[in-house]
């Protein structure tokens, strides 16, 4: 009675305005401003002070106020070509991730999907379950995998396969193991959701029309399946450009992505100005595919 | 169009003609559920046969065994005398047309209609031929461009006619074609979709659960009942002489009496019926003996309704009290209560207002019927 007569003390649509208002306030408090922060800090110089950056806006005895706004940073980034190699490595690393969990987890989302109702919930958790572990010590555990007299040389060289151990550690084939790893349940779960709600007449009626099981595939499944496959691939490849423990701990100490760079920039040079330049040209470079994401996710829910 | 009898489209009725469609012994288990159960069926090239019967009476899983969506635990099904249970679903020469139409949202109705023949290797040109005809047929040349989201229901429905139909198969087979339109469109497109039927040739197996549609359309109809075939014939046999109570229940309305057998000669017969009051006089020859109880079925129809004091020359005849009356328009029902207590359906024609066809609640009255409207039925 009392929720009744609150509504209807709202006018029309003000109700409306307040619940999308959340989401806006949480967007602005913890995205737009701690971005304008870095935008800010992007635009001065290094100094030896605390904070090591030097003020955008200086008063001068007369009460003059000048606003410093420096871009040599971006132009700098730009120029030095291991920024640049940088940005290319860490694209590289995150779309040859993205294309890797596809290919693995497409078919065991299509697997899980096409499962008996009752064990779904079952591989589902299993999916899951990693997330229950330190994410910094699963992939600590892939060292130990990994590494020269590790589980994998240490099996293989038992069974007399190999008599050299494999150099499998601290090399591009190592992020990818430990990336793709991590990044797989992103690529599973979204792919799931959708072949789940796919209608199973779809395939029958294809069938019935005379198109063998995997024509059917290709024609029914895979087209309708789309926005699971953009989705799962965007919620792998824009975490996964900005990665850096998989690569700091696996791929070596002269492994080069945006990541490390960002971190030898903040710690080691505390050229604070430079980092943030670097963070803000990633967020540009990401803005693409992430405006391609929405767009493909409004499109589905047209559908819905 | 009148025809002579001879000219009649029966081919069951033909000795000699070859069945298009033979379905022997055909057994499907579920775990523990017989959802069919020993059917055995002939259906002949260019029938619209009608599998009918309610929910969970295996028509469904019938129709699905004939594409080949479901393999049969035993028994076989033969087309033109070919083995078809071990064909895949798209290797049989049946297409089928959904419940839910299954069009493919992410094509265009084009598309959608061609994608069977595409996968046939139909040449492109003779693909964009057919499928302009068959959406000429079913008057969708416009929308050919248009997603199937973004058509109305009917518009749906014919799009997934046209795709099934568009290879030419021997046999179509339709899972309740016209249970998601709405009832005036329905009604239209049954005669709609006899008159496609008969353009193409090609024989109609549907499944429905709608009695009324199922004596509209079909050429015979199978009525099915917890997995068994109860009953086969044209319409008007099942409606007219109903093998058993199922049947006459549940095509159109009845009015049932039960007693012994008493006298059975060459062409009549008589049940003596405590709730009728007496006996109950049959116009045709029972075969099993006397005192054999006997189940007499009555259409509403048949039954005549009379006031009291009015002359009533039928051999079957007694009184009783109105209890209710509805007002359909085009006919009347009443339901008059026998002095048993026995209540029964009639319906009339509405002739208009005339004091001998005028009645009022509680208004005693008589009824009868002539000794051929009663149908012995099993029970």
């Amino acid at each position: 009675m009392s929720a009744v007569s609150l509504l209807g003390a709202l006018k029309p649509g003000q109700g409306r305005g307040w619940v999308i208002a959340v989401p806006y306030l949480w967007f602005f408090i913890f995205f737009l401003v701690p971005f304008a922060v870095v935008l800010k800090i992007s635009m001065s110089t290094a100094e030896v002070a605390i904070p090591p950056y030097a003020p955008l806006f200086t008063v001068t005895d007369d009460g003059t106020v000048n606003l410093a706004l420096h871009f040599g940073n971006f132009a700098y980034i730009f120029s030095d070509p291991q920024y640049i190699l940088a940005y290319l490595s860490s694209l590289h690393y995150a779309a040859g991730t993205a294309i890797i969990t596809l290919l693995i987890g497409y078919p065991v989302a299509y697997g899980i999907a096409t499962s008996k109702p009752n064990i779904r919930p079952m591989l589902l958790m299993l999916v899951i379950m990693p997330f229950w572990t330190s994410f910094l010590i699963r992939v600590y555990a892939w060292i130990g995998i990994l590494k020269q007299n590790g589980l994998i040389n240490n099996f293989l060289m038992s069974l007399g396969v190999i008599s050299e151990p494999l150099n499998i550690l601290n090399n591009q084939f190592a992020i990818y193991v430990g990336m793709v790893y991590a990044y797989l349940p992103f690529m599973i779960l979204p792919l799931y959701s959708n072949l789940e709600k796919m209608d199973h007449s779809l395939l029958e009626a294809a069938s019935d029309l005379g198109a063998k099981p995997f024509r059917a595939f290709l024609s029914v499944t895979l087209p309708l399946s789309l926005p699971g496959i953009i989705a799962g691939s965007m919620l792998v490849f824009i975490p996964a450009v900005g990665e850096y423990i998989i690569p700091t701990l696996l791929g070596g100490a002269d492994t080069l992505t945006i990541g490390t760079v960002l971190w030898n920039e903040f710690f080691s040079n505390r050229d604070w100005p430079v980092a943030s330049t670097v963070a803000v040209a990633l967020i540009v470079l990401l803005v693409g595919p992430l405006m391609l994401l929405q767009h493909y996710q409004g499109k589905e829910g047209e559908k819905a | 169009m009148l025809m002579a009898s001879n000219d009649r489209f029966q081919p069951w009725a033909d000795l000699s003609a070859e069945p298009q469609l033979r379905i022997e012994n055909v057994v499907k288990t579920f775990d523990d559920f017989t959802a069919v159960d020993d059917v055995s069926l002939d259906i002949y090239r260019g029938e619209f046969f009608s599998l009918l019967g309610g929910s969970g009476c295996g028509k469904t899983t019938l129709l699905r065994m004939l594409a080949g969506f479901l393999a049969p635990n035993s028994g076989r099904i033969f087309i033109h005398n070919e083995d078809i249970v071990p064909l895949a679903p798209y290797e049989r020469p049946v297409n089928m047309m959904f419940q839910s139409y299954a069009l493919f949202p992410h094509m265009s109705v084009e598309k959608n209609i061609g994608f069977g023949l595409q996968r046939d290797g139909v040449a492109k040109d003779e693909i964009a031929d057919r499928v302009a005809k068959v959406l000429d047929l079913v008057q969708l040349s416009q929308f050919a461009s248009r997603r199937p989201q973004q058509l109305s229901g009917g518009q749906r429905q014919r799009v997934a006619l046209a795709r099934s139909l568009v290879k030419r198969p021997k046999i179509l087979l339709l899972d309740e074609p016209l249970s998601a339109l709405d009832k005036k469109l329905r009604e239209a497109t049954q005669f709609e979709l006899v008159n496609i039927q008969q353009q193409v040739g090609i024989t109609f197996i549907m499944v429905t659960h709608d009695q009324e549609e199922a004596m509209t359309m079909s050429s015979r109809i199978a009525v099915m009942d917890k997995g068994k075939l109860v009953q086969l014939g044209t319409p008007s046999e099942i409606y007219e002489f109903p093998q058993n109570k199922f049947v006459a229940g549940f095509i159109g309305s009845v009015n049932m009496f039960e007693g012994p057998l008493v006298d059975s000669e060459v062409d009549h017969a008589s049940i003596d019926c405590h709730e009728f009051g007496g006996p109950i006089l049959i116009g045709r020859s029972v075969s099993h003996g006397l005192g054999h109880p006997t189940n007499v079925a009555i259409r509403p129809e048949k039954i005549r309704l009379a006031k009291r004091e009015q002359p009533l020359d039928l051999p079957n005849k007694t009184v009783g009290h109105l209890k209710d009356m509805a007002y359909l328009g085009n006919s009347l029902v009443y339901h008059v209560v026998l002095e048993s207590g026995k209540v029964l359906k009639i319906t009339a024609p509405n002739l208009g207002a005339h004091p001998e066809n005028e009645f009022f609640r509680d208004e005693p009255v008589q009824i009868g019927w002539n000794a051929n409207a009663c149908v012995v039925v099993e029970s």
